[in-house]
């Protein structure tokens, strides 16, 4: 939309209406790989967006593109209107971009919170430690201030009791709630979910689920890459369908869900109805 | 079973055995286990009888060298060396698995080219090396090459019989485990290093923080195997030449006796001695790291049972949790000896 102005001076005023995410022209090549062709997206401040699509259609790639996981091809992704990964600068008229210090994009990193599909919880650490990791790490609070706040996003996703377990002495459901309580220490102001219950037993998925629904409640902005329809008809305030690399449609639930436009989104929740 | 209840038939009572009409089969006859047996016991007596019998191995000479102060000093200065050049080789080879696996081309090839140096020559070789260094370089300085000097040394006095021994020993066991290190840091689950970097952590804080308490499982159990395997490399100190330590000092007495054999024995019951006791650490050691390989399963029921509260809870250790996680793949039992 107004990627074009001249990028490197974004003050405050301006970010506050900056939508939080904001995709343009993503492409990313994997080798000869041509897993995003071109992926446009916007996501308001506080919204949930439910990406949706077969595997392969590059959906969860473009989630770690957004968190820098992966290095964009083509593009540019902006997350509270600041630029990710990268800085642009004008010379004699002609723009390029400079790869930004690690140090940077750690503190970019640092403001988003990402949960994965397989949970990726700290196996040497209890879960209390999990949550208090990065806060010293990264922020450098105090061991006590991290443990204190720790303790509270525990009991937030309801494993107070849990929390001098290791992560091998939790059930599936209980980790992944962990692996959220780990990314919210963080005070994220974007919550990251690639397919957060695909490797959860199907009675354990409520749980998780239960969580993100609170979360989004709080006024979180979230993308969340999952099969949970049900949870994209009641959560979502915008749900994307990818196909092949490009986003095929979006809108509202109860426009993708209710009434698809698109042959190939018809199908496919067909399949997973 | 039949005892347990007084008068009643075994098999057909319910109450004493769950299983009715429990089988109790004839084996089969294994006649050729009872036969190896029997060869066996019989070479094994005739070994003994070997070394007991011949007068030549004088175990009264070796039972009075066994306990000789040059031997005991000996024992000493092997041990030195051992576990000395144990310390900087680990150090050492945390540095080249690092260099290896750094983006830095100049890095990696640096850390491949020494790799492959210390590996590819034998140390015999090298120990004779660093023993002829001040040969090749009377004199050492520091300053920038081919520039002005700052000040230099005559290397004959920094560079000792021990110091070359020592490391002639270190530069070689760190390319082997380097590569120890190195299956050890890349046996860690990607994942791991991706949700720390999604936290925000640098680089330097993964690597301690996250990947290296992980890589420890893979890491440490070879490492006890190096250190056994180090105890008997360091015998070809003499090389260098190093004359203190326990081969080269049994082998100068056995010279000056004419009695060779009884002081070979010496230097081997020692030897076999120090690796016994390292053996039994080993064995702990690889305890403590490898818990959970073949019992995961039962540890993963153990811990996430029905709400994973219970009894079992507080005995696993944290490394079975790790285990258990699954986030380290490699056997950690990497046969690397040279």
């Amino acid at each position: 939309m107004n990627g074009t102005q001249d990028a490197p001076t974004r003050t405050s005023d301006t970010t506050t209406d900056a939508p939080m995410v904001q995709v343009e022209g993503l492409h990313k090549m994997f080798g000869d790989l041509h897993v995003l062709k071109g992926v446009d997206l916007e996501v308001p401040r506080g919204s949930v967006c439910v990406v949706l699509g077969p595997s392969g259609s590059g959906k969860s790639t473009l989630l770690r593109c957004v968190n820098e996981l992966e290095e964009i091809t083509g593009g540019r992704i902006r997350v509270d209107g600041e630029l990710m990964g990268y800085r642009e600068v004008t010379k004699d008229g002609r723009t390029r971009l400079h790869r930004l210090h690690p140090k940077v994009v750690a503190r970019q990193r640092s403001r988003i919170g990402m949960v994965f599909q397989r949970f990726n919880l700290f196996p040497h650490m209890t879960a209390l430690e999990n949550v208090a990791e990065a806060p010293v790490q990264v922020r450098g609070l105090s061991k006590a201030q991290a443990r204190a706040r720790a303790t509270e996003l525990l009991e937030r996703v309801g494993l107070a009791d849990r929390a001098d377990h290791y992560p091998a002495q939790l059930s599936g459901g209980q980790q992944q709630r962990v692996a959220i309580a780990r990314a919210l220490a963080m005070e994220p102001e974007l919550m990251l979910f690639d397919e957060p219950t695909s490797a959860l037993d199907p009675e354990l998925v409520g749980e998780v689920l239960a969580v993100m629904r609170d979360l989004a409640r709080s006024g979180m902005t979230m993308m969340v890459v999952t099969h949970e329809i049900g949870f994209a008809r009641e959560v979502a305030d915008a749900v994307v369908f990818m196909d092949e690399g490009v986003i095929v449609e979006q809108g509202t639930p109860e426009q993708v869900l209710g009434d698809p436009q698109h042959e190939r989104t018809r199908s496919f929740l067909a399949h997973v109805l | 079973m039949t005892g347990r209840t007084p008068g009643g038939d075994a098999a057909g009572a319910p109450g004493d055995d769950p299983v009715p009409d429990r089988i109790h089969a004839v084996p089969v006859p294994r006649p050729g286990r009872w036969i190896s047996a029997v060869v066996l016991v019989v070479l094994a007596a005739m070994a003994v009888n070997a070394l007991v019998t011949n007068e030549k191995f004088r175990w009264d000479v070796v039972w009075l060298y066994f306990r000789d102060v040059t031997v005991v000093r000996g024992v000493g200065w092997t041990l030195v060396l051992t576990f000395g050049s144990m310390v900087i080789a680990i150090i050492l080879a945390v540095l080249l698995a690092i260099m290896r696996r750094s983006d830095n081309p100049v890095m990696k090839s640096v850390s491949w080219g020494y790799i492959w140096f210390f590996r590819g020559t034998p140390i015999y070789t090298q120990l004779v090396f660093w023993g002829l260094i001040s040969v090749l370089y009377p004199r050492l300085s520091l300053g920038i090459p081919f520039g002005p000097e700052f000040f230099e040394f005559r290397t004959a006095d920094l560079f000792t019989a021990f110091v070359c021994a020592l490391i002639g020993l270190s530069l070689n066991e760190a390319a082997y485990l380097a590569e120890i290190v190195r299956a050890g840091l890349g046996s860690v689950d990607p994942g791991q290093t991706e949700a720390a970097k999604a936290l925000g952590m640098k680089d330097g804080k993964i690597l301690t923080r996250i990947v290296l308490p992980q890589a420890m499982r893979v890491i440490v159990p070879p490492t006890g195997n190096e250190t056994i395997s180090m105890l008997k490399t360091t015998s070809l100190v003499l090389a260098v030449p190093f004359t203190l330590d326990l081969q080269y000092s049994t082998n100068a007495i056995g010279n000056r006796l004419f009695l060779p054999i009884p002081l070979l024995m010496v230097a081997a019951i020692w030897y076999l001695l120090i690796t016994s006791v390292l053996m039994v650490g080993q064995h702990y050691v690889e305890r403590y790291y490898g818990r959970g390989f073949g019992t995961q399963t039962a540890t993963r029921r153990r811990g996430r049972g029905p709400g994973g509260r219970g009894g079992g809870r507080r005995k696993l250790s944290k490394q079975d949790l790790i285990a258990a996680s699954g986030t380290t793949k490699d056997d950690p039992f990497l046969e690397v000896t040279p």
